[in-house]
């Protein structure tokens, strides 16, 4: 094999940003792009890279995790030694479950201890990317680094919590900030980094004697100039889900050829195989631009949206610009623009619903209109 | 205690399926694409699944490498199982001798060693060329309480078809009297599925009989029915209800595919009480283009459509470009139809390229036949296919 390394990712970190879809799930469970849920963008990328062994790190609301990911087979991690390890919160009478991502790390050093791997990769669930992580670790080597952290070239603010790196000519990071003002392009931290795995176990207990509760403030931020920090420029396709805005908008770009291209092309990506039919479109459908997955039935007019599994869509009804979860039944002359729903959401008849595309209008999971 | 299966099931999957032409060149009949999804395999292996039986002997020996890669562990029919589960039964050498299956009674013969592993108390025969969905843990029943040494079942045809069928003639209490491999005067129409329920110790008795006797043919219809019915064994008829299909042929395949289309579909794939379990194409959702028109039409996963798809099935990540129109037609995995291309009334298999306006096919009319595309082929631009046509090698035009 050429790299040896094991994967941890961290499926609840930023739940906080979308706290309309991870009100029943973790950020890694929020479905996305038609039949994948967030983590599978992550664990997918760590698979083509030959990583065979990945801890995945929970907190709380994670059944729908648990359901989604079974044994693990369905990424090829349903493995002898390794593949797919739930790590949920480690806490005995003295200690409460963790409260950040030091004390995550903490829990999950008996994990870390027990693997032989050289290196660890640590991702969070945030971001959409398709991208070779044995480049990164290749990358890591050749610098001799102790950290290597991935990066994107943003325009915007795009996060309540975000570092930004600033890399010299060879790459080390000679500044890391978190939450700066930023004016223009700046390189965004995409919370995925690569460490030599006895390294991490070192500096977590070192953490833990210090009393340390800040990965990014105590760790990175203060140690820039002593560690050797170096960032990974990538270049490709990437969409961090940090808001239901940006959820919506970042969905949206799936319509787009060269973003689909890029994502699905190498036909790479898995998630969970739920055996449903092929979609029908039946008398009455006319489908354009939009995404649809299996198992959909549709009589009424698509337009500019995406469809989950199972999705119906009744006789003379009009969906437009709109996300449509997993298994939602839309009944006859309904109209929607700009709308999220939820999983198993019923529209009755001839329901009107719109928001726009800056603030789409949201239906819970479950809910009857 | 030894463990034992109550029921075990073999499939015979090894026809070649040489009326389906192009398309079995290279893999057998069970192997063949179906339902944009499905493999004509996965309704016998989705019903044993779903009826409750999970040990699974699969006979293959014509073009077996893609079935066998296909079925692999079981895993997708939730058949792989440490005691049981779904198992390739390929002809073998033996220490007498080693021979290919000869018929359908002697290619279940030369595995009741397997058969015996599991100690089973019945055997249920199934064959891999039909798309049904059916309880078999109901047929089971009805043998059981029927007390009966073999139960087929049946299905009522048109009496117009009834020759091409072994049928049945059965006493108004099911039992049956006398058993017609395709007779020439019909004295009824129900028709044999091919699908039996035997008792083991029936079954190994009558297939040991049938082996030692020169004449035999070896065959399940001809042989070791009538020759149990003639023993007086209690042989009973089981009435099946519901949609059944051969899809032995290129007219019913094509047929079979269009019975799926539509709200209130002949055949439902999509039904929940009754799942239809597959391997899954690891694809994105099917993407349908800005200026695409679908109508009436079933599609897979992974399918860039920006043209126009009417009445047809296409399978995962198959290419419709911007002016090709598909019309009443089956679409296997993979295949790219570019712009301007034309395809109607055809069976285009995996993987094959369809040039820039070119033209596969006549529209359906009742003398128009079905043009069939062998795989990972290529049809070049602005040549025409005739209807009926039968391709398995490039085509440049007459």
């Amino acid at each position: 094999m050429a790299h040896s390394a094991v994967g941890v990712i961290f499926s609840n970190i930023h739940d906080e940003n979308i706290p309309e879809l991870s009100r029943h799930r973790t950020m890694a469970s929020i479905p996305y792009g038609g039949r994948y849920r967030l983590i599978d963008f992550a664990l997918s990328n760590m698979v083509n890279s030959g990583i065979t062994t990945v801890g995945i790190v929970t907190k709380y609301n994670y059944q729908s995790l648990i359901d989604h990911l079974g044994s693990g087979k369905d990424w090829d991690l349903a493995r002898k030694d390794g593949g797919i390890i739930l790590l949920p919160p480690y806490s005995d009478e003295t200690d409460a479950p963790y409260t950040n991502r030091l004390e995550a790390l903490k829990g999950v050093t008996a994990f870390l201890n027990r693997r032989k791997e050289d290196y660890v990769v640590i991702s969070d669930c945030d971001g959409i990317a398709r991208i070779d992580i044995s480049d990164i670790i290749r990358y890591h080597e050749e610098k001799h680094a102790d950290i290597t952290m991935v990066y994107h070239e943003e325009e915007d603010v795009v996060s309540s919590y975000y570092i930004s790196l600033i890399p010299d000519a060879d790459g080390r990071i000679k500044d890391l900030k978190i939450n700066p003002p930023t004016k223009g392009k700046f390189n965004q931290y995409v919370n995925i980094m690569v460490l030599n795995r006895e390294f991490l176990i070192g500096i977590i207990q070192d953490a833990t004697t210090r009393g340390l509760s800040s990965f990014g403030r105590d760790i990175l931020v203060k140690n820039v100039n002593t560690l050797k920090i170096f960032g990974y420029k990538f270049d490709g396709y990437y969409a961090g889900i940090n808001s239901i805005q940006k959820y919506y908008a970042h969905s949206m770009e799936l319509l787009r050829k060269d973003v689909r291209d890029e994502l699905f092309g190498a036909r790479d990506i898995y998630t969970k195989v739920r055996d449903s039919a092929p979609s029908k479109y039946n008398d009455g459908a006319v489908v354009r631009n939009s995404l649809i997955s299996d198992g959909c039935a549709i009589e009424g007019t698509v337009e500019n949206c995406i469809l989950f599994r199972g999705v119906k869509v009744g006789k003379g009804s009009v969906i437009k610009n709109s996300i449509i979860m997993q298994d939602t039944v839309i009944g006859e002359g309904v109209s929607l623009d700009c709308v999220i729903t939820d999983k198993n959401v019923v529209i009755r008849d001839r329901r009107h619903l719109a928001g726009c595309e800056t603030l789409p209008f949201f239906i819970a999971k479950g809910r009857m209109l | 205690m030894q463990r034992k299966k109550e029921c075990v099931a073999m499939l015979l999957a090894g026809g070649q399926g040489s009326r389906l032409y192009a398309l079995t060149n290279n893999i057998a009949k069970p192997a063949v694409a179906f339902g944009a999804k499905y493999r004509i395999i996965d309704f016998p292996l989705s019903n044993c699944i779903n009826s409750g039986i999970d040990t699974v002997g699969v006979l293959t020996q014509y073009q077996p490498l893609e079935l066998n890669e296909y079925i692999g562990n079981g895993q997708p029919w939730d058949l792989d199982r440490a005691f049981g589960g779904v198992h390739i039964l390929s002809p073998y050498q033996a220490k007498k001798k080693s021979s290919w299956f000869e018929g359908t009674a002697n290619a279940i013969y030369q595995n009741m060693q397997f058969m015996k592993k599991y100690n089973p108390e019945y055997v249920l025969i199934l064959s891999g060329d039909h798309i049904y969905k059916m309880d078999y843990a109901a047929m089971l029943n009805a043998h059981k309480q029927a007390g009966a040494d073999c139960t087929i079942a049946a299905i009522e045809v048109p009496m117009k078809e009834a020759s091409r069928f072994g049928i049945l003639n059965t006493n108004p209490d099911g039992t049956i009297y006398q058993f017609e491999e395709k007779p020439k005067q019909p004295k009824s129409n129900l028709a044999s599925m091919g699908i039996y329920i035997f008792t083991a110790s029936k079954l190994f008795k009558y297939l040991e009989e049938d082996e030692a006797n020169p004449d035999s043919s070896k065959d399940f219809g001809k042989d070791v029915l009538p020759a149990m019915l003639n023993a007086g064994e209690k042989m009973f008829s089981y009435r099946f209800k519901g949609y059944w299909k051969d899809v032995g042929t290129i007219a019913s395949l094509w047929e079979s595919n269009m019975d799926l289309l539509g709200a209130e579909p002949a055949f439902d794939v999509a039904d929940s009480g009754w799942k239809i379990h597959s391997r899954n194409p690891l694809a994105p959702p099917e993407y349908i283009g800005e200026h695409a028109c679908i109508a009436n039409s079933m599609i897979a996963l992974g399918c860039e459509i920006e043209g126009t798809v009417e009445n047809s099935v296409l399978a995962s990540n198959v290419v419709v470009e911007a002016g090709a129109t598909v019309k009443d037609s089956v679409i296997m995995a993979g295949t790219v139809v570019k712009k301007n291309a034309k395809v109607v009334y055809s069976i285009v298999d995996e993987n094959v390229v369809i040039e820039e306006n070119a033209t596969v096919g006549e529209e359906k009319t009742k003398n128009a036949g079905i043009a069939v595309l062998g795989r990972d082929i290529t049809v070049l631009a602005d040549v025409s296919v005739a209807g009926g046509k039968i391709l398995d090698k490039d085509y440049k035009g007459e």
